[in-house]
Order: structure tokens, then C-alpha cells, then sequence
């Protein structure tokens, strides 16, 4: 093996000085460097040379086995695809529910619920803060009865459920749990995931209310009350895509991920849970962005990384905590408003990443994303494209395709090495809580962000159609508008919901949820009496805010 | 001749939304070319925008915001502002802004809605331009 290394070695160098050399001569490549969002440089040429020191059993092994680069399931898309799931989510819980069932209709598999500002910060639509805001980035849920509506019609025994919310997610979860109630539907067979990632909300992107301590409480008790009573709920969405989105390389995406992840993990243990209790229910969410390759080994490096830190570092034991399993949405700030057709191929092509990556579940961004939230048409070409790459394209049909690639298996390696680095330094700085109320994770994500900005405004990085191949074009017309409707129907709703409930009971409900704030109580089950008496988000927000004080960015 | 005075801009997010990649991208590139740049940080109300930038006695309020709210953000800002006598003060915005919403929002006073993909040299130039004619700098 060594030899026949040392031949191909020196049969490479031969073919730079001669081969290439005369070519290069006559004919200069288009830079004089190539590198990858994460400055990794791209060589001209990947051989084995690349990856001698691989080992394969312990570096790659087999899908479903440790470390699980090459996937979290032992025959992938060969049993069934991924999940194609699209965020969905505006003005009323009466349209969002609409949408969804149209959503269905296409041959969607499961939801995923946007939720307005307003509800993802604790305010109800009748708030001073809501003025503006109700409806707008996703449905206005101010009770139990708006998630009555939003869910009509739909057996929560049959579809899976992700709820992008954070800071008010046990509110949500809490709801969640009392229409399965009314249809009937036992809560230890829910399937579904709330994002529940506070630390990428300080860190990027802001639907944060209580300081970190007393938010990282809530989520550890979330993880306790579903261990019992929710055994199928993914009780996180430990996210990088927000963090990607506010402009962060590959490798910082990653690395900022796992180091929230650690950092959740070791909450959960100081809280004294035994890490196989709950691993096996977080769950994780990526970005697909748009270099391709850089893309395909950043999925691939996440899942082994995850593996060895669940393994080396909390000592797991049971094999499906160390298992990375993840949702995939493509890069939003991709979408282009010149030219914004153009923005389907950019989509195609960062689905096909995450699918080539392994993802468990998908999300297309609509073309005219850059402009307003997707029209019907949109989004429902945004789910052909997942059809199509799944049911025509032929690549789910072996699992991790690309592994054994030169190239692919090279990248994930230098991936996982710089994140490790970064890891290394969230570390030494008291983990990632601490590295977030220093500002450390903030900074780095402003800085890639600027120079990022700053190479496209150069030229070194060609956006097609922003800055270069422009052309004049006709303005987009004709994109969904939420009006300052759905605020007045919203808060008329609200009123109403007020009138018809027993008011000592609420008073009683949020009483009992100050106490258990102040005490060391799970705080799951006193949200889910609240909510049961239909006190609304924006008071069982209130009272917590009351306990625990609000946090304020430095 | 008085030394020319930097132009001193308030780059503020309004509402509830926090994403501030544009913001704070804005802020630096601002910055970089010689003005004077605060940035509020995320959710600040039109009350507390108007407050600061009358306190900073800036010449320029940057808005952004990508929530889909600044039809109710924006004008309010530059209402505030005029009730407290600093109509002079201009107002710019940027975000997810409709391309339909931009007449409506120049009507009420807002300079100039810049979109997705706006070059920051071309913010420059404007928020430089707008501020030398309207003040005769």
C-alpha cells in the first residue's frame, strides 16, 4: 500500500510539472486560489493521496452504525425518503389551516408550523409590541382556541408536527398536547419537534425573552416532561440554519451548532437527567447553501462529529443518542430578488445537497421568497422540486452516494477539524452560554457576514443576476399580502376567548405558574393546566416574565 | 471654513423582528466609509428610535426591517420625528420591502427604500447625496 502511495505520489507531481504546467502556460486558471465559503482551499485534484490516512471503519463504517458518516439509518431512501416538509404559516390559524391542508393535498408528509413574532415572543395580538406584527412572519396564536383551528380537521395521530418556536415553546408544545387531547389522540403517540434552541435565538436570531439560566430551565424541563409523556417528540431542533442565514461559513455553522448542542446536553445532565434518558430525542437543523461540495461533506462531518462527542464526551451508551439526526431548510438568504426565477435552481440544487448529505427532512424555499411570503404556486413548485430529485433523479436509491469521493471525504474531514477548533475554543471559554453573553459567537457570525458582503461587492463571489449577468426587468407583482385585517379579526378573537373562559381558574392556573417559576417544580404540566383554561400565550408569558425577568442584548 | 462634520447615522431595527444580518452589515459598511454609525441592536419601538436619534442629534435614521411590519414601522418613525420637530432628521429603510409598498412608504417620507441585493456603495452614495442637498452640507 505505502508503495504503491509513494507511486502515485511522485505519477501526480509528474503530471503537475508536465501536464498541467504546459496548460497553465498557454491557458491560466480562473484564479490563483479556490476556496469554499469556510476558506478551506479547494485543490485542483483529489486522489488517494487525499485520504491515506482515513481509516474506514472508524472515520465512515456503515449507515447506522457508529460514527454514522455515511447516514443515521441502515437503508436511508431506500425505505422511505425524507420528510418533505414546508414551513408554513400566516396571518390566521383559519388561512394557515387552509394552507396546510392544501399542503397535504400535494403529498406533503408533515407540517411545520411558522409562527407570527408576536407568538414567538409572548405577546398577544392585542399588545402594544404585536402592533404591526400580527400574522405577518407566520399564524397569530394567542390561546388554546387558535390551535384548535389551526389544527381542525387534521389527525394528529397520523401527521408529524415541527413547531418553529423557542422561547414560548412550551406554551406551544402545550397546546399542541390539549388538541390531541380533544381528538382523542394519547400524547405518548405525538410525533413532531419544537425548535426549543434558545442559544441560536441570542446569538442569531432574536426571539429570545428570559435570560439564558432561566431559559436553559425551561428546556431541560421540557426534556424531562416529554421523556415521560411525549416519547416520540423530538424535544429540540438544535439549529444552524439561523446561524448559517445571519452569515456564518460552513464551519462556523457547524461548530456553533455542536457547541449549543454540548451545551444543552450538559444542562440536561447538571439537571440530572442521565444523558440516554433524552439524547435520543434531539434532533438538529441545518442549512443547505449553495456550495455545493463544501455542503455535502459539512452534513456528512455534523453527523460523525456528533456521534464522537456524544460518545467520547457524555459517554452514551445507548447507540441512538450518538445518531445525528436533522432537518434540512435551503438558504433563504440565497434568494435572489433580481431575476428571482432563477432562485428555483438555486433551491434544486441546494435540496439536492442536503439529500446527497443525508437529511431526514426537507424544506424548498419558494422562488419569490426575496419579495413576501410564497404563493400557493410557489410553494408547490418548491415541493415538486423535492418530487422530482426523489422520485426521478435516481440518487436516493444508494445510500451517501458521494462517500469514497476523493474530494467529499477530504472536505468532511477539514470540516470536522476546523469546527473541532472552534469547539476547542467555546470550550476553554466555559462552553457556549458563556461564549454567547461574551458576544464571541455574535462577532464571528458579523464578521464572516461583512466579508462575505464585501467579496460579493468586490466581484470574488458572483451572485448571478445581483452582480453580474443583470438585466432590466419588471418588478414582482401580485405577492401575498397580509393586511392590518388579521390584527383586528385576531384581537376581536382574543376578546371573545377572554369573555367565554372562567377567569378564576386562569388566575388560579398562572398563580400556581408563578409559584413553580420561583420553586425547582417541572413547569410543563402547570403550563398545560393554563393552557387548558385558556389563559392566553401572552399571560402565561407575562407571568414568567414576572419570575424571571426579561434579557436584554448588551 | 468650519471642518466638514461626518455624517452621523442611527442604523435602528424596528418591531419585533431579529434579523439583523443587513443591519448590522449596513452599520459596518457605513461605517468603513467615514460616518459616524449607532446601531440600536433588535427590537426597538418607533418611540425609542425617534428618542435615540434626537438624542445622537443624528442626520440619518437607517431602518430595517424583513418581518413584513414596516408599513406600520416606518411611517411611524418618520411621524415621531416630525411631531418632535426633527423632521430634518431623514429617514431610509431596507428589509423585504414589496416593490408595490415603496410609493406609499416615499409618500410619508421615507427617502429611499433600498431591497435585497442593493450594493452598500450604493447606500453610501445615496444616504451622502440625500444628506449634502437636503442640508446644504
Amino acid at each position: 500500500m505505502k508503495d504503491d502511495l509513494t507511486t502515485l505520489r511522485s505519477a501526480k507531481e509528474t503530471w503537475e510539472s508536465e501536464t498541467v504546467a504546459k496548460t497553465l502556460k498557454k491557458f491560466p486558471e480562473r484564479k490563483a486560489e479556490f476556496s469554499t465559503t469556510s476558506g478551506i482551499t479547494m485543490a485542483r485534484l483529489y486522489t488517494p493521496l487525499d485520504v491515506a490516512s482515513q481509516d474506514y471503519l472508524g472515520d465512515l463504517g456503515f449507515p447506522g452504525q457508529y460514527p454514522y458518516t455515511r447516514g443515521v439509518q441502515p437503508t436511508m431512501y431506500r425505505g422511505r425518503f425524507w420528510t418533505m416538509r414546508q414551513y408554513a404559516g400566516f396571518a390566521t390559524a383559519e388561512e394557515t389551516n387552509r394552507r396546510y391542508k392544501f399542503l397535504l393535498d400535494k403529498g406533503q408528509t408533515g407540517l411545520s408550523v411558522a409562527f407570527d413574532l408576536p407568538t414567538q415572543i409572548g405577546y398577544d395580538s392585542d399588545h402594544p409590541l404585536s402592533s404591526g406584527e400580527v400574522g405577518k412572519v407566520g399564524v397569530a396564536i394567542d390561546s388554546l382556541a387558535d390551535m384548535e383551528i389551526l389544527f381542525d380537521g387534521i389527525p394528529l395521530d397520523k401527521v408529524s408536527t415541527s413547531m418553529t418556536i423557542n422561547a414560548t415553546a412550551a406554551m406551544l408544545l402545550a397546546m399542541y398536547i390539549a388538541v390531541a387531547e380533544k381528538q382523542g389522540v394519547d400524547s405518548k403517540i405525538l410525533r413532531g419537534t419544537i425548535q426549543n434552541d434558545i442559544l441560536k435565538e441570542y446569538a442569531a436570531r432574536g426571539t429570545y425573552i428570559f435570560p439564558p439560566k432561566e431559559s436553559m430551565r425551561i428546556i431541560t424541563d421540557i426534556f424531562a416532561y416529554c421523556k415521560d409523556h411525549l416519547p416520540k417528540w423530538n424535544t429540540i431542533s438544535i439549529s444552524g440554519y439561523h446561524i448559517r442565514e445571519a452569515g456564518s461559513t460552513a464551519v462556523q455553522e457547524v461548530a456553533f451548532t455542536l457547541a449549543d448542542g454540548i451545551a444543552y446536553v450538559q444542562a440536561a445532565i447538571d439537571a440530572g437527567l442521565d444523558v440516554d434518558a433524552f439524547a435520543s430525542r434531539l434532533s438538529f437543523f441545518f442549512n443547505a447553501h449553495s456550495n455545493f461540495l463544501e455542503e455535502i461533506a459539512k452534513f456528512r462531518a455534523a453527523r460523525r462529529m456528533w456521534a464522537r462527542i456524544m460518545k467520547e464526551r457524555f459517554k452514551a451508551k445507548d447507540s441512538r443518542s450518538m445518531r445525528l439526526r436533522f432537518h434540512t431548510q435551503t438558504a433563504g438568504s440565497t434568494l435572489t430578488a433580481q431575476q428571482p426565477e432563477n432562485n428555483i435552481m438555486r433551491v434544486t440544487l441546494q435540496a439536492l445537497s442536503a439529500v446527497l448529505g443525508g437529511t431526514q427532512s426537507l424544506h424548498t424555499n419558494s422562488w419569490d421568497e426575496a419579495y413576501a411570503l410564497p404563493s400557493e404556486k410557489s410553494v408547490t413548485i418548491a415541493l415538486r422540486t423535492q418530487q422530482v430529485i426523489a422520485y426521478e433523479t435516481g440518487v436516493a436509491d444508494s445510500i451517501d452516494p458521494l462517500g469514497g469521493s476523493y474530494l467529499i471525504e477530504k472536505l468532511t474531514e477539514e470540516i470536522e477539524e476546523k469546527a473541532n477548533e472552534y469547539i476547542a475554543r467555546i470550550d476553554e471559554m466555559g462552553g457556549a452560554v458563556k461564549a454567547i453573553e461574551a458576544g464571541y459567537i455574535q462577532r464571528e457570525i458579523a464578521d464572516s457576514a461583512y466579508q462575505f458582503q464585501m467579496e460579493v461587492e468586490k466581484q470574488e463571489r458572483i451572485i448571478v443576476g445581483v452582480n453580474q449577468f443583470r438585466q432590466e426587468e419588471p418588478p414582482l407583482e401580485d405577492v401575498l399580502r397580509i393586511t392590518g385585517d388579521v390584527e383586528r379579526y385576531q384581537i376581536e378573537k382574543l376578546k371573545k376567548v377572554k369573555a367565554g373562559r372562567d377567569a378564576t381558574r386562569v388566575a388560579q392556573t398562572l398563580d400556581r405558574l408563578k409559584e413553580a417559576a420561583k420553586g425547582t417544580d417541572n413547569l410543563v404540566p402547570v403550563i398545560l393546566d393554563a393552557v387548558k383554561a385558556y389563559a392566553t400565550l401572552g399571560e402565561i408569558s407575562g407571568a414568567l416574565r414576572e419570575v424571571f425577568g426579561e434579557y436584554r442584548e448588551s | 471654513m468650519e471642518r466638514e462634520r461626518r455624517i452621523r447615522v442611527l442604523v435602528a431595527k424596528p418591531g419585533l423582528d431579529g434579523h439583523d444580518r443587513g443591519a448590522k452589515v449596513v452599520a459596518r459598511a457605513l461605517k468603513d466609509a467615514g460616518m459616524e454609525v449607532i446601531y440600536t441592536g433588535i427590537r426597538q419601538t418607533p418611540e425609542q428610535i425617534a428618542k435615540t436619534a434626537i438624542q445622537e442629534d443624528v442626520d440619518v435614521v437607517g431602518l430595517s426591517c424583513l418581518s413584513g411590519a414596516h408599513n406600520h414601522l416606518f411611517p411611524k418613525v418618520v411621524e415621531l420625528l416630525k411631531a418632535q420637530g426633527a423632521e430634518d432628521i431623514l429617514v431610509f429603510g431596507g428589509g423585504i420591502i414589496p416593490h408595490e409598498d415603496i410609493p406609499a412608504l416615499k409618500e410619508k417620507g421615507v427617502v429611499e427604500v433600498f431591497q435585497p441585493g442593493t450594493d452598500t456603495h450604493e447606500i453610501i452614495e445615496t444616504i451622502t447625496r440625500e444628506v449634502r442637498e437636503r442640508k446644504g452640507a
